[in-house]
């Protein structure tokens, strides 16, 4: 029974349907249960929250992971399948400390000042939700001194600065040289992205990593994961 | 069911309505003066008892002075139908053509006396020999039969294809000119279930390709139902001339009342005016001669009115079909032939430069566009054809398709309506109350629905362009996927009623 509801939620994680309204890719989904639902309905059942996130919502994406390798899910898909996942974990999360589980990590993230270009850093936040992670998204045109703040108060593993001027790019260095001047850069990753971002403009302002994608930034924020725990 | 093709809801016309009638007006004194010149005895016979005026030239060869009253060609245009099938081997894949709608239809062709073959050769950096790339060389060579078997077998799965003309003019020691037809009607329609349109080598062999597509169709009545083939003949050779033998096969086949394409290629500088005018009234009156011709031969032959006119390169003399002003005379001719209700045999693609590459995609894609927006029905648009329509590339082929699909894609009509305006308004709606404010969601009933058209099939990865090599790999996909023959049972008949067919492309017989 309770391999049943997992094996659903991992079904319906590759579908990309959060609640039973949603379409998914094949037909005649609307009207059962999606992903929210199943995680309730897992949760009265007494399945435990480690399962319902590794073999549900981490194998469900795993699944994702490889279709879209194989050319056989675009992003839209992707993107499906992360918000599930990140609407799954919105459910979770108020139970995870008590249930013994560590979190992926806390990453906070926000368009720097003067741009007001969310797209990139929108997508990267679901699909950093959707890889377990919890996301404080500040949103854009953030001065640096909240995005030091939030730091402080939040005290996440990663920040992830996101611009898309050549004139605002400027703007991630700010947040680095003040997060220094405040004491919390040893206690933070930072990842820059962006279109005039580069790998080259990421080590000269001494971020920790860059993602020329969202893709390769949930690949970054993984391996920086790692280096953390190791 | 037959083929979709593309409507081109608002076709792209360049001429006024006043300019129609100007042509026409002058195409019927062209007809009447000068007329034209006939080496043709049965044609001027014929021409003559319905009252065209004739007069003997004075020459070596024997020709006739033959003036074609209007009214003979009003009447021709009343009873030439307005609406032509094509059919096919496999039902699915026929065409209707109504004269007044600009549905369009890609298709191969024409006949190229070269095949150019695809190799990719490594070449080594000499300061750098760990560096490697493959630079693709083409190699030409003379037509075979089997290349016409692989170029029908690949057309047959290019998806934007809707039907076949024979790409290849077939060169084989053993093919001669009595041969020479029945060979390539039966590699073609042997290799691909598409209509097939070709034109005759010589006129003793009609009677055998008729019979080998009633064979192949069922039967006489059955071929009358389903034409799986049709002609194409030149037989008005500009300017205004109508030919002795070409002449002589577009009468046999309108007795047979098969679908012809009344073909007329003008070279504009050489064999018709420089200028659009006078290239558009000659090309209009060579054509509307060859239908009249036909319509008195036998009311209600289906005929399409076919243009292919050109634009002569200032350098050679030869045709350009790359020249931007050969895609306006063939927009001008559908314009001309929707006018008159009849289909629209048009032509596109062609290019001049000799190989694949930057020139042949830009000159082959300026003219499919433009062509295709002008709504000819039965667009032949030279899959593969280079070189000014005397090379053939299987590969340009392929890369065709891939351009097809987007203009087809290009031309579809917009879907701006109450309900689609409904639906975005409830996504606005939701999208605004969200923290991203993304759309993307929305994407996915949509994503592989048909309605977003794709991304070019041969992109190749990072800084690097594939675009021959990914081709390359989907031409032997192609190769390899299997076609559907003509069943044994009909084979055999076939090669048994029908004389000079090549055991070789017996596939029922091979190897035995």
């Amino acid at each position: 029974m309770q391999e049943d509801v997992i094996n659903l939620i991992k079904e319906n994680v590759i579908q990309g349907r959060i609640t039973k309204d949603d379409e998914g890719m094949d037909e005649g989904m609307v009207g059962q249960p999606g992903v929210t639902e199943l995680v309730e309905q897992a949760l009265a059942s007494g399945v435990h929250i480690r399962d319902i996130i590794t073999k549900g919502l981490s194998g469900g994406m795993n699944v994702v992971g490889q279709k879209f390798e194989a050319g056989e899910y675009f992003i839209p898909d992707m993107l499906a399948s992360a918000e599930a996942v990140g609407a799954a974990m919105q459910i979770l999360q108020p139970r995870l400390a008590t249930s013994g589980i560590k979190t992926k990590g806390t990453i906070v993230v926000a368009t720097v000042k003067d741009d007001l270009h969310d797209i990139g850093k929108n997508i990267v936040s679901m699909l950093l939700r959707g890889a377990g992670y919890i996301v404080k998204d500040l949103g854009n045109n953030i001065d640096a001194q909240v995005i030091v703040d939030a730091v402080r108060e939040e005290k996440p593993q990663f920040l992830g600065l996101s611009a898309l001027l050549t004139s605002t790019m400027a703007r991630m260095a700010d947040v680095i040289q003040m997060l220094e001047e405040s004491g919390l850069r040893e206690q933070v990753k930072v990842i820059v992205g962006g279109a005039p971002v580069s790998e080259e403009f990421a080590q000269s302002i001494g971020a920790d990593g860059y993602g020329a994608d969202g893709f390769q930034a949930v690949a970054v924020v993984e391996a920086l994961a790692s280096d953390i725990e190791s | 069911m037959p083929r979709e093709g593309i409507l081109v809801d608002k076709p792209y016309e360049r001429l006024t309505k006043e300019q129609v009638e100007l042509i026409h007006q002058v195409s019927m004194q062209i007809l009447t003066d000068p007329g034209l010149i006939s080496f043709n005895r049965e044609a001027v016979d014929i021409l003559h008892g319905h009252g065209a005026a004739v007069e003997p030239i004075a020459g070596d060869h024997q020709s006739w002075q033959v003036k074609i009253p209007e009214q003979l060609v009003l009447n021709a245009l009343d009873n030439a139908p307005k609406t032509v099938k094509l059919g096919a081997r496999n039902p699915g894949n026929t065409l209707i053509m109504h004269g007044d709608e600009p549905r369009v239809y890609f298709i191969t062709g024409s006949e190229t006396n070269i095949w150019l073959d695809v190799d990719f050769p490594a070449y080594v950096n000499k300061d750098d020999p760990t560096r490697e790339i493959r630079v693709p060389e083409f190699k030409p060579r003379r037509g075979t039969v089997d290349d016409l078997c692989q170029s029908a077998h690949v057309c047959e799965h290019l998806d934007m294809v809707d039907g076949y003309i024979r790409t290849v003019n077939i060169q084989d020691r053993d093919i001669t000119e009595e041969n020479k037809d029945v060979n390539k009607f039966f590699a073609s329609l042997n290799n691909n279930t598409k209509h097939f349109m070709s034109g005759l080598t010589s006129l003793k062999q009609l009677n055998n390709v008729v019979r080998m597509a009633e064979l192949i169709a069922g039967g006489k009545k059955a071929l009358e139902d389903n034409p799986i083939i049709s002609f194409i003949t030149c037989l008005v050779k500009s300017p205004l001339q109508f030919v002795e033998d070409t002449t002589d096969t577009f009468i046999e086949v309108c007795r047979r009342e098969l679908p012809v394409a009344v073909s007329s290629s003008p070279q504009a500088g050489t064999t018709a005016p420089i200028k659009e005018a006078g290239i558009m009234a000659q090309i209009n009156a060579e054509v509307l001669a060859g239908i009249t011709l036909g319509q008195l031969v036998k009311p209600g032959t289906p005929v399409l009115y076919g243009s292919v006119p050109v634009r002569a390169r200032m350098d050679t003399l030869s045709d350009s079909y790359g020249s931007v002003e050969t895609s306006q005379y063939n927009i001008d001719c559908a314009q001309m032939a929707r006018f008159y209700g009849i289909p629209n045999y048009s032509t596109s693609g062609v290019c001049d430069t000799k190989i694949p590459g930057q020139q042949s995609s830009i000159e082959r894609l300026f003219s499919d566009i433009v062509v295709a927006m002008s709504g000819p029905q039965y667009l032949h648009c030279a899959f593969g054809l280079l070189d000014c329509n005397s090379v053939f590339c299987l590969l340009q082929a392929v890369l065709d398709d891939a351009h097809f699909k987007m203009i087809k894609f290009f031309l579809r009509q917009p879907r701006i309506d109450q309900p689609e305006m409904e639906a975005a308004l409830k996504q606005m709606r939701a999208v605004v109350a969200t923290p991203q404010k993304l759309y993307i969601s929305y994407i996915r009933p949509v994503l592989r629905s048909g309605e977003i058209s794709g991304i070019y099939p041969f992109e190749g990865s990072g800084e690097k362009d594939d675009v021959f090599e990914l081709a390359y790999e989907q031409m032997k996909d192609l190769l390899a996927r299997p076609v559907e023959h003509i069943d044994r049972e009909t084979t055999a008949k076939i090669f048994e009623e029908i004389p000079g067919l090549l055991p070789r492309l017996n596939v029922y017989e091979r190897g035995s």
